[in-house]
């Protein structure tokens, strides 16, 4: 799950993370009053979605006056950002984060992730920040250093220092460092996050340390233990079609082509997506019925799948272990004519009693092919989809 | 034989009275399985499937003489479970459950580093030596006794592997689900090795998917250590980045678990790679 710059600073205050000062606002004159409130001759106008590559695309602006402040806030709020992360619809601008400005000596970078390899969570560090780490990770490997943290042993000082040489600073600037990674490391345990990120970490010309921007992803798997977490999420800035998905339990992401798949298992799913592309078509999503289908599901999937009409034709692959196929061809025979399923549907059955599930869908008088094996039936979909 | 389990392994169920933990102990008791008994707190005493129930695994162990365990519990009490059987001194754990956050499995195998306990999962389908013994949630039928060892991060793909193998005539001699979390057991190296070192495995099938570098890894290993024909596929080659496809640990990130450099590294390796999941079985016997 991920949240907001501004929420995932208000946790880094939390756990005593120097922030920039500023307020969160949803309308331009709140925005005003901000500004106002915070004082001085410059704030910086950053718009709040769940992406990263703002500031190339216009979504981080620099006030040198409240009327500027109210001209931007105005600009942006209502508008949809399209950054290198987002598709081409890009995500709704509807708040925004009004900070001051303050004089910028250098650009830091410090992260936290579960490192899958070493089984750790690991800092990650570089003296050049504000860059796209992937990139400095490639041309310049020299220039990131990463401590693993053992979990029984926790954050210990050496390793701050090991970060804070690394990163050419001294004096005072080791302990506000230490200080950093401590709120950070702890921040991470606390509330389940999978990586969290400062980019840039900034030193100031007075030679403070801040937290120029933040981000915090958190575990899918923990949310619910974390009500104050949960309470963060933002629906607008995630696809509808996958959240509606969420709710029926199944797994659903969007893609370009159109030909809809329908999957029980993640991985058959993948596969699924791998063959399609393979015979020439492409699949228009994602889909993992999961393990224990019913018609319910079935129906639902096939509702989501037919809600992009870029969708010309739906294959159903599934591999019936527990549950059996022909419970399953049922359960599709009553989707199919619940919800008047207009586009031809592809279904491939196998294991327990594929046979009689194959015999069920054959002569339907619908608009139903009962493929004899995968291959048969991902080349069928294809010609299908292309024939419309 | 076959790789950590056989027709005499005495095996107990963590979660036994719960309604996966009964509806698949079931399975495992008609498919022919050494369940002996089965383990839910304050039900100690009590008689279940026909199976004594324990309060701990602890006093499981004691009674029974178990040696392995399947976990059936939810995912916010598995951690527990899986150290508990740990602490037990189980051999051989086998974690079902999918939804364990990741710090709590981090912790987990840290707290297991140096122990005798092998962990297989989380969020597997479990292992299977056909016509002997089935420890998790794969459809016994689909199985032939053979000379295949089947490694995968994906339930299904075990299952299409097997079925695959099975319409070849081949059979499996042990089918190990490794699971789909981005940390967790036992991985490609460690079952790797284990077939290589076993007389009735004649070949062995991989299936990856994208995420990690646990392919990558295993693709050096058998390059140095395996010489038994190996069929690999690697799942999600149409995956966006930075979408998690479905389980936990099927993510490309920052250009990192692509199934591309996953293919180039097996390929590289001298690995015969399928593009497509449908040729898994033909692919196999045509190495042998």
């Amino acid at each position: 799950m991920n949240i907001h710059e501004y929420q995932a600073k208000q946790l880094f205050q939390q756990y005593g993370i120097a922030i920039p000062e500023g307020q969160y606002a949803a309308t331009p004159e709140t925005a005003l009053q901000v500004a106002q409130d915070l004082g001085g001759e410059g704030w910086v106008v950053k718009a709040q979605v769940h992406a990263g590559g703002r500031g190339k695309v216009g979504g981080v602006k620099l006030a040198k006056s409240l009327a500027e402040v109210t001209e931007f806030s105005q600009a942006l709020l209502g508008q949809r950002l399209v950054t290198i992360q987002t598709d081409s619809f890009g995500l709704p601008i509807n708040s925004l984060l009004i900070e001051k400005i303050y004089p910028i000596k250098r650009e830091l970078y410090l992260s936290l992730v579960v490192d899958r390899g070493s089984e750790r969570i690991i800092f990650i560090a570089s003296a050049a920040g504000g860059m796209d780490i992937e990139t400095v990770a490639h041309e310049t490997p020299e220039q990131i250093i990463s401590v693993a943290v053992h979990p029984a042993a926790g954050l210990q000082g050496y390793q701050c220092r090991k970060v804070a040489y690394a990163l050419g600073l001294n004096g005072a600037q080791i302990k506000a460092l230490t200080k950093i990674m401590q709120g950070l490391y702890d921040l991470f345990l606390a509330k389940d996050a999978s990586q969290i990120e400062i980019n840039p970490l900034i030193e100031t010309h007075s030679g403070d340390l801040m937290a120029l921007d933040a981000k915090i992803n958190f575990d899918d798997n923990a949310v619910a233990l974390h009500a104050d977490i949960l309470a963060m999420k933002d629906p607008s800035q995630e696809d509808d079609k996958e959240n509606l998905a969420q709710q029926f339990g199944l797994n659903y992401i969007t893609l370009d082509g159109n030909i809809g798949c329908m999957v029980n298992g993640a991985g058959l799913a993948m596969a699924t997506m791998d063959l399609v592309k393979l015979k020439g078509g492409l699949p228009a999503n994602f889909l993992d019925v999961g393990g224990g289908t019913n018609v319910e599901k079935v129906c639902e999937a096939f509702k989501l799948i037919l809600s992009d009409t870029s969708v010309k034709a739906v294959l159903v692959n599934i591999f019936g272990g527990i549950v059996q196929c022909d419970v399953i061809a049922a359960g599709i025979l009553a989707a199919i004519e619940q919800i008047h399923v207009a586009v031809p549907v592809v279904v491939r059955l196998e294991g327990t009693n594929a046979e009689q599930g194959r015999a069920l869908l054959s002569n339907t008088g619908l608009n139903i092919y009962a493929a004899e094996d995968l291959a048969h039936a991902a080349e069928q979909v294809v010609a299908l989809a292309e024939a419309v | 034989m076959s790789i950590l389990i056989n027709k005499d392994t005495k095996v107990i169920c963590q979660g036994f009275t719960g309604k996966q933990g009964s509806f698949h102990s079931q399975q495992a008791l008609d498919y022919g399985t050494q369940l002996v008994g089965g383990v839910t707190p304050d039900r100690g005493g009590e008689e279940h499937l026909g199976l004594p129930v324990f309060n701990t695994v602890q006093a499981a162990v004691d009674s029974t003489g178990a040696t392995a365990t399947v976990i059936y519990v939810p995912p916010f009490y598995a951690a527990d479970a899986i150290l508990e059987a740990v602490d037990a001194g189980i051999e051989l754990i086998v974690c079902i459950t999918e939804g364990i956050p990741i710090l709590q499995m981090l912790r987990v195998k840290a707290a297991m580093a140096g122990t005798g306990s092998l962990l297989v999962g989380p969020n597997c389908p479990g292992v299977i030596t056909p016509g002997a013994c089935k420890i998790g949630i794969m459809p016994g039928k689909i199985h032939l006794p053979g000379v295949i060892g089947i490694v995968s991060r994906s339930g299904t793909l075990t299952y299409e592997s097997v079925h695959q193998t099975t319409a070849q005539g081949l059979g499996q001699s042990t089918c190990v689900g490794i699971g789909g979390d981005p940390i967790h057991g036992m991985n490609f190296v460690d079952v790797l090795a284990r077939f290589q070192a076993d007389e009735q495995t004649k070949g062995i099938v991989m299936v990856g998917e994208i995420g990690g570098t646990e392919e990558e890894a295993a693709a050096d290993y058998i390059k140095a250590h395996v010489t038994k024909p190996v069929v690999a596929y690697i799942a999600g080659q149409t995956a966006p980045a930075g979408k998690r496809m479905g389980h936990a640990g099927a993510i490309v990130t920052g250009g990192k678990g692509t199934a591309t450099g996953k293919i180039a590294a097996l390929k590289a390796a001298g690995i015969e790679v399928v593009n497509a999941p449908t040729d898994i079985g033909v692919a196999m016997k045509g190495c042998l």
